[in-house]
């Protein structure tokens, strides 16, 4: 079976070795980590003790795989049955997104091992209780909507029929548990009321980290769906992405009222007007990645045009990453005596090696299952 | 109950001997440091130093004056590194001390973020088989339950560090400055700053210069702590009622337009209705 499945296309192509290099550079690094410790390929320090992989990886991979959250729920929950062929590469997204955040956590915590005490070890004062739990319930139920891909490349009828029964409390429980640690991810800042600048430290963080992962998710469903129609070259299903996106303005529009609300409502809209680094972001962030793609995708000639439809989602990934950025990482007040951290070429070297596998398991998944509804190759193993 | 220290900053001379005499209690090794231009060395508590007497130029009226800070756990009375440990690794003890589970850590370093103080800090150097820890002073627990005082308080020889009771620190330090008010700003620092913190500070130049952040009187975790046992619980709720309702709704609509002679399937609903 293997044998056939691997005459269809051969496998070796120079994106597989570029691939297969970065992820075994990833595997290498993280060997060395293992073996002397975090300071032995960070730049971590006492002083700035989450970097690159905590804002890149977890907050921003986390936010970034909300497509899944969001398509499960508008198809099964709110009646958006035509956006179905959306789902499966958006499902499978999600979950690699997942996946890849518990790859990261696993080179980042000091004792990987013990990921499980979260399991036996409650403190539900924490934050970090609520993502760790979250974060598991939801890969679980992301691996549950992915696995009628399995069943069906297999023929098991049993199991699918199982998955099927339950898609709806299962869709319910995902939007539920992402909407909690998806929003929790900002919690995990508001208990640096003193060390977080004034213009990116508010109570409202969990709720703007929710409205952006909202905001975010079809985004990256547009951006996924055109590069794996120009990569597999498949059809693009332009109508249901510009219908889909039709929603991202309303959202956008929602953290703009949250975001001067929130600095309105306690006095410090003055210092967007001192110029500094975290007023910057706040301006770049607010005209850049929010007002502007916000206009744009209430254009009908925005939603119709497939290199708009992907630039202005681009600008809504950035607005993710700049805010994640500006929030776990740049605006942190360090003390004094702090070196400035920036991160070491390794640590890049473990997130691209991290991403790289990402990739080429969605590579794997889209020629080996039935991922593309319209193209669902006949089942082969029969 | 519960046990304190007081830091009289005017009575300090800058000795160090508490420095020294918390690494050789707790068997600390020495650091390689190199020179940063100031006597304070190393420039920060780290896993191998909990204690460090800060070095600081401060302007008086006529000329530059040291001002000596002293950087290690404050042992809070509302500790946020205890409310933000996932694991509950760290816990606050009745006496006073702070306290860390070495079997229950993850690692997570949540705590080292969460403290304003900057003092939890972490072995970078160990890999997995080492199993790296969270370090930071014990407040000499065991020398505690030994009925001692803390080491850097023994050997304190100007009596600028004292061990007691916390209430009866606080008046001492009140009446310090009640006696020298020219040698005193007019506070006590840890009485009510994060809720309370069972190192205190009385000192002839402003808190900031000692290197301690300027901290309201609630305890800082306040916000996440109501955020995790009140709005969480809220939208857990809220979310599983509303989802269903929506789904329920969206089905019930669909069933009757198909009665209606509809095709069943709302296929033309769109995402942002």
């Amino acid at each position: 079976m293997i044998g056939r499945v691997t005459l269809r296309r051969p496998p070796i192509s120079p994106a597989v070795v570029v691939l297969g290099g970065l992820i075994v550079l990833g595997l290498v690094v993280a060997l060395i980590r293992y073996a002397s410790g975090l300071g032995a390929i960070s730049n971590l320090n006492d002083n700035t003790g989450w970097g690159l992989w905590i804002s890149f990886d977890l907050l921003c991979g986390v936010a970034l795989a909300s497509g899944a959250f969001i398509t499960a729920s508008i198809v099964y929950l709110f009646g958006g049955e035509r956006y179905r062929p959306l789902l499966r590469p958006a499902i499978l997204t999600g979950f690699l997104g997942y996946l890849m955040v518990i790859l990261a956590l696993l080179v980042d915590l000091g004792r990987p091992e013990r990921i499980w005490y979260l399991l036996i070890f409650w403190n539900h004062h924490s934050v970090m209780f609520e993502v760790g739990w979250c974060v598991m319930l939801y890969t679980f139920v992301l691996a549950l909507e992915f696995s009628p891909l399995v069943f069906e490349r297999f023929g098991l009828e049993a199991p699918r029929r199982l998955i099927h029964a339950l898609i709806i409390p299962l869709a319910i429980a995902g939007a539920t548990l992402s909407t909690l640690h998806q929003s929790s991810l900002g919690s995990l800042y508001v208990i640096l009321p003193d060390q977080l600048d004034k213009i990116w430290h508010t109570p409202l963080l969990p709720l703007m980290f929710w409205l952006t992962a909202v905001a975010v998710g079809p985004a990256m469903v547009i951006l996924e769906s055109t590069i794996s129609s120009r990569v597999f070259r498949r059809g693009l299903e332009l109508d249901l992405l510009g219908g889909l996106a039709r929603v991202i303005p309303f959202v956008l529009a929602a953290y703009i009222a949250v975001k001067i609300g929130d600095l309105a409502g306690s006095g410090e809209l003055s210092l967007l007007t001192e110029w500094n680094l975290e007023s910057g972001l706040w301006w770049l962030e607010i005209m850049g990645f929010v007002f502007l793609p916000m206009v744009l995708f209430s254009l009908p000639a925005v939603r119709q045009s497939s290199a708009w439809l992907m630039f202005s989602a681009f600008l809504v990934v950035s607005e993710v990453i700049l805010s994640r950025f500006a929030v776990g990482l740049i605006a942190i007040g360090r003390p004094e005596f702090a070196a400035s951290y920036v991160p070491h070429p390794l640590e890049f070297a473990v997130t691209i090696g991290i991403v790289s596998a990402g990739v080429a398991a969605f590579g794997l998944v889209a020629r080996y299952l039935p991922l593309f509804v319209e193209h669902a190759p006949s089942p082969a193993a029969e | 109950m519960a046990k304190a220290i007081l830091f009289d900053a005017f009575r300090c001379t800058g000795c160090r001997g508490c420095q020294v005499a918390c690494k050789q209690w707790n068997d600390l090794p020495a650091e390689a440091t190199h020179n940063t231009g100031s006597y304070q060395n190393p420039p920060r508590v780290s896993a191998d130093t909990w204690l460090v007497m800060q070095f600081r130029e401060v302007e008086n009226g006529d000329g530059v004056a040291w001002a000596f800070g002293r950087h290690a756990c404050m042992h809070c009375l509302h500790p946020a590194c205890v409310s933000a440990c996932p694991v509950g690794a760290l816990y606050k003890t009745d006496e006073g001390p702070v306290l860390y589970h070495d079997d229950r850590c993850i690692g997570c370093r949540y705590c080292m973020l969460a403290c304003p103080f900057e003092i939890p800090t972490f072995q970078w150097d160990k890999g997995l088989f080492e199993g790296p820890e969270i370090k930071k002073c014990t407040f000499c627990i065991d020398r505690l339950s030994a009925g001692m005082e803390p080491a850097c308080v023994q050997t304190c020889p100007s009596g600028a560090l004292m061990f007691g009771e916390r209430d009866e620190l606080i008046d001492v330090a009140e009446a310090r400055i009640r006696e020298h008010p020219e040698r005193y700003v007019d506070h006590v620092y840890g009485k009510d700053e994060a809720g309370g913190t069972s190192v205190l500070y009385i000192s002839p130049v402003p808190f900031e210069e000692l290197g301690l952040p300027q901290l309201g009187s609630a305890p800082i975790q306040e916000d996440a702590e109501d955020i995790m046992t009140k709005a969480t619980p809220a939208v857990l709720v809220g979310m599983l009622v509303g989802l269903g309702g929506i789904y329920w709704l969206v089905k019930r609509r669909q069933e009757m337009m198909g009665k209606n002679g509809g095709s069943g399937r709302e296929g033309d609903r769109e995402a942002s209705s």
